[in-house]
């Protein structure tokens, strides 16, 4: 019987951290973000919804029907009730997910911006690599044999190729705000997996495959980005970080890194 | 009247290898796989333990870590890859010996043929041998932590290329790995000899008047779980031959072109890792239903039988466990939204995993409408039946966010995912074992357990287990990514410490009182009151015979039935329950 | 509390279709019925694993292009007419048997089981073949899945011969009584079982690889 104000107590204790957000998303910094806190705010609430109810009714059955020398009632149970709380929950489950699909389709399945910066990610054990194709919009060759991490080229790339010759290779990934970015993104060991919180984005990245992912980022700062898919012994140190610059810095940046090579 | 021979009957069995050791009868392999799994899961707790001790305590020297682990934790101080091994490994231990054997192997074996009035299961022997080899794939196992370079470091999971590329890929992807591969393919074989005897089982040894509507809802759970066991580890079992012939056999099944690894350009072309993903997944996601299914038969059983009430819509929790165990083969790519693959199959698969949370709300709405409108006994079984039903929809809700691809663009790899399947495997299954131990064991062992010393243990469990797994999710919110082996390289990692801290106490806690429940068990063994034939006042086949029960069960004879499994208080009948084998008229008296 | 009921009565009739029903009291029928059930059991599992290693075949297959279709040794043939001659066989025996011809049943039985030996000397010839060809295990993904179907299949031959020759042995030393019956029955119906999943595996190679 005193379960009965255990799952309730739990139950309050569990609705305070989730209504409280003292640990939380970080502010989203993009309008795919927002659209992604909606979504989640909406399965929350329905989730909370049924989460109090079935909690306490479990809590009110425990206490209102505990042996008091009562007689139990004989019933194999109730068809009706049955066929509203089955329905009812097949509309609110499916409901939800099909209510999401939009964003999913906004992510993966829309048409991309043909004006997107392609930027190229190679991810390894244990360190992300970003490329950026510079004023001639072209990639350069690369080639897994000529890859030198010491020497600064982990692209591989290839200095008889004239297409590589502008290309910008940097540890960490800068883009300009407000634009749309492609991430153009391959491994060349294991699954690895980009992932930025405040983007509310991530995708694992494979080896053997090239993945593009689309955002665009309308706040500045910088943010971390944690490997998200077990890669090995260094998975937990492998982080970069995405400084987003106003267009004008951005286009400083590129020039400077030229000017650098 | 009883038949000569039967191809079944086995004697008295004579011997202490024959009785013990190498036995025949359900019983005694079902109590050897309880116990297999009572050894398997004190060692997943203690890693689990030891993991989060590291998470906490990064660079603690320990003294004795040294001793244990001289190249892993050298000076004491515990590596990345000596973490991410335990955390393989207890993943490994936690799902297949403890998860897969216990509830299945465990009560299963002892109670399906009794609760159906048969002698024993249809195929002893395969019995037997399932049992056996069960233990020598724990043993090779075990093994992984031994050999050089210890065990694999790449998951439960194991994804390709890293559990595919050998040595280079890091320390326990040589050896260890090939040993866990090899351990799990022989688990395959031991499973789908468990599979072939319950489905016989239940489908040809029932007894005279145990129509398929009668049975009760354990042993619907146990047939399920069979069916989802045979066609899941066959699968299991292709993909890890594939794995093995690409780590030793140069083939590329799972490997692609352009794989750089520690300056070594890899000569494999032209396989998919999202293969592998592909058939680990389809096998994995009904494992999780052959670790929970079982659980739901114990509470429902126990629900009805301590609220002295039928089950609330018996029919819907039969078509309930039919549609877990026919979904659960279809939405194995919920596992894989942010893998890579179609975004259409997410689509698809995101449907059919909201739809599967339709049963499963079935079975929960119905266990609240069996103890509604009963009288309510408070046995220490009953209370971890009722704690199932709350941890049950604590971690099922969680997963209505992972479900939803659009979601899992955040939530993919990071603790809330942890936290959920830990709710519903880690706790709500192991509760399910639980109570399917204070509610049997005088049964099998003709003693009773003792009340008080359960109780104690269920409520500070109960109250641990959810401090320690409900936090992951808010880990999970703030997005703290999993298998880490330590959080200070990020910043936003430093400011979540103190909820790993908590959690981390939590555990050592709650560990801590288990020894409560061992003791209990032990001691009970020995010590505890003898046992009636039916303590619990219960209707269904084993409460009629000894406890414990004679080799053969039923002395020889053949149970009749009569009746459903779940009269209780039927109105007009002599006492409150009637039992399966009572005469048909017996309430019109 | 002690149970009221009924222990005793004599068994009526099973009430109920489907599912095998109340179960016979006469254990060797239920005992067959389970034997026949754990059969189809143990064959939807391999079904399940060729399935498994089927989708990987195609997949593969359709996946890069580097994949050189693998030229199949003869012999595969004559194992193949090797094999479904076995079966044929074992399928006279059996009816045989049903019409109580022993000596019969242990001609057609022998032979037939000797046939299936037969069969796995010539996968073994066809792998040597390959081998002389410098074809191996890791040359193609079409090789790779020839050699693991093969292999996998001839583990499955191999637990079939092993209750083939069980069977044969049993029934020249006379000893194959009619509680044996079953054992005949699975044996057979197995053997034919991987007789057909050895032709299926012929067409994927044929028309795929």
């Amino acid at each position: 019987m005193l379960l009965a104000p255990i799952v309730w107590i739990l139950t309050i204790v569990i609705c305070y951290f989730f209504i409280s957000k003292t640990w939380w998303f970080p502010p989203p910094i993009s309008q795919h973000g927002v659209a992604y806190d909606a979504q989640f705010m909406r399965t929350l609430v329905i989730t909370g919804v049924i989460f109090v109810v079935a909690q306490f009714a479990l809590g009110w059955a425990i206490l209102r029907f505990r042996n008091r020398g009562q007689a139990a009632r004989y019933s194999h149970g109730n068809n009706t009730l049955e066929t509203i709380w089955t329905t009812a929950t097949a509309i609110l489950f499916v409901g939800i997910v099909l209510v999401g699909t939009r964003i999913w389709i906004a992510v993966h399945l829309s048409d991309p911006d043909p004006n997107a910066i392609p930027i190229e990610l190679m991810s390894k054990q244990f360190a992300f690599n970003f490329r950026y194709p510079g004023p001639d919009g072209k990639f350069g060759r690369t080639d897994l044999k000529l890859v030198n991490d010491a020497a600064g080229n982990p692209f591989g790339l290839d200095d008889k190729d004239p297409a590589g010759k502008d290309d910008i290779v940097s540890a960490s990934l800068k883009v300009p705000a407000g634009r749309p970015i492609k991430l153009i993104m391959h491994s060349r060991d294991v699954i690895h997996n980009f992932f930025v919180r405040e983007l509310r984005l991530k995708q694992d990245i494979v080896p053997g495959m090239e993945i593009p992912l689309y955002f665009q980022a309308d706040q500045l700062g910088t943010y971390e980005i944690p490997c998200s898919e077990l890669c090995g012994l260094g998975h937990f140190q492998m982080r970069s970080t995405m400084q987003v610059m106003a267009e004008a810095d951005f286009e400083k940046w590129k020039r400077e890194q030229a000017a650098n090579r | 009247m009883s038949s000569p021979v039967t191809a079944h009957v086995h004697h008295a069995p004579q011997g202490f290898f024959r009785k013990y050791i190498f036995s025949l009868d359900h019983k005694v392999i079902g109590i050897q796989y309880y116990f297999l799994a009572l050894f398997s899961v004190v060692i997943g707790v203690s890693l689990s333990l030891l993991m989060r001790y590291h998470m906490i305590n990064p660079d603690a020297k320990v003294g004795w870590f040294g001793t244990l682990w001289p190249t892993a934790a050298q000076g004491g101080i515990m590596t990345p890859e000596l973490y991410l091994s335990l955390m393989t490994m207890h993943g490994t231990i936690m799902v297949f010996f403890v998860l897969t054997t216990a509830p299945q192997g465990g009560f299963g074996n002892y109670f399906l043929p009794i609760q159906i009035g048969a002698e024993d299961m249809a195929f002893p022997t395969l019995n037997m041998l399932s049992f056996w080899t069960t233990f020598v794939a724990l043993c090779v196992m075990v093994a992984a932590f031994f050999v050089q370079g210890g065990p694999p470091l790449s998951g439960w999971t194991g994804y390709p290329p890293l559990s595919a590329i050998g040595r280079l890929a890091g320390p326990g992807e040589g050896l260890g790995q090939t040993l866990w591969i090899v351990s799990i393919a022989i688990f395959c074989g031991a499973s789908l000899m468990g599979a072939i005897n319950f489905i016989a089982t239940l489908i040809d040894l029932r007894c005279q008047g145990m129509s398929l509507m009668r049975l009760p809802l354990t042993c619907w759970t146990w047939f399920v779980t069979a069916i989802l066991g045979l066609l899941g580890f066959a699968v299991l079992l292709a993909a890890g031959v594939l794995l093995i012939l690409d780590r030793s056999a140069g083939t590329s099944f799972f490997l692609p072109a352009g794989l750089l690894v520690s300056d070594q350009i890899l000569n494999h072309k032209g396989g998919s890792p999202l293969l592998w993903q592909h058939l680990f997944w389809f096998f994995g996601h009904p494992e999780v239903y052959i670790a929970i299914l079982p659980g739901m038969g114990v509470t429902s059983q126990l629900l009805s039988t301590f609220a002295r009430k039928p089950i609330f819509g018996y029919k819907a929790m039969v078509y309930a466990i039919f549609s877990i165990g026919f979904l659960g083969f279809l939405v194995w790519g919920h596992h894989m939204f942010m893998s890579g693959m179609s975004p259409y199959s997410a689509m698809a698969f995101s449907v059919l995993t909201m739809a599967i949370g339709v049963p499963s709300a079935i079975k929960t709405f119905n266990w609240i409408g069996t103890v509604w409108g009963g009288q309510i006994h408070f046995t220490t079984a009953m209370l971890f039946a009722l704690g199932f039903v709350s941890l049950f929809v604590t971690g099922g809700l969680s997963g209505i966010f992972l479900g939803q691809p659009a979601l899992d663009l955040y939530f993919h790899d990071t603790y809330f995912v942890v936290g959920h399947f830990h709710i519903i495997m880690g706790v709500a299954a192991i509760f399910g074992m639980f109570a399917g131990t204070f509610y049997w064991f005088p049964k099998m062992f003709g003693r009773m357990m003792n009340e008080t010393l359960g109780k104690i243990h269920f409520y500070i469990t109960f109250i641990g287990v959810y401090a320690i797994f409900v936090p992951m999710h808010l880990l999970g919110i703030a997005g703290n990514p999993r298998r880490y082996a330590d959080f200070t390289n990020f910043d936003f990692l430093g400011k979540l410490i103190p909820i790993h801290t908590f959690m981390t106490h939590a555990a050592y806690l709650t560990a801590a009182v288990q020894l409560i429940f061992f003791f209990n068990l032990f001691w009970s063994m020995k010590k505890g009151k003898p046992a009636p034939m039916n303590p619990w006042n219960a209707t269904t086949l084993e409460w009629t015979i000894p406890s414990p029960p004679p080799f053969d069960n039923f002395g020889g004879r053949h149970p009749v039935v009569n009746h459903g499994a779940y009269e209780y208080s039927v109105p007009g009948a002599p006492r409150d329950f009637i039992m399966q084998t009572d005469p048909v008229d017996i309430h019109v008296q | 509390m002690q149970a009221t009921s009924d222990f005793i009565k004599p068994p009526a009739p099973p009430t109920e279709d489907g599912f095998g029903g109340g179960g016979g009291p006469d254990g060797r029928g239920s005992s067959r019925r389970a034997s026949m059930t754990g059969l189809m059991v143990l064959l939807a599992a391999t079904t399940m694993a060729f399935a498994a290693f089927t989708s990987a075949f195609v997949v593969r297959r359709g996946m890069s292009n580097d994949w050189v279709d693998l030229p199949l040794p003869r012999i595969l043939w004559a194992n193949t007419a090797v094999l479904i001659a076995s079966s044929v066989l074992l399928e006279i025996a059996r009816r045989a048997l049903k019409r109580g011809q022993r000596s019969a049943f242990n001609r057609y039985w022998t032979i037939g089981t000797v046939l299936g030996g037969l069969f796995l000397a010539g996968q073994a010839i066809a792998w040597w073949q390959l081998n002389q060809a410098g074809i191996f295990v890791a040359t193609n993904p079409s090789s790779s899945f020839f050699y693991l179907l093969t292999a996998s299949h001839g583990l499955h031959i191999l637990g079939g011969l092993t209750a083939l020759v069980y069977v044969d042995v049993q029934a020249l030393r006379l000893r194959l009584g009619p509680g044996k019956r079953t054992a005949v029955d699975v044996s057979a119906l197995f053997w034919h079982f991987v007789d057909g999943l050895w032709i299926y595996l012929m067409v994927l190679f044929l028309v795929w690889g």
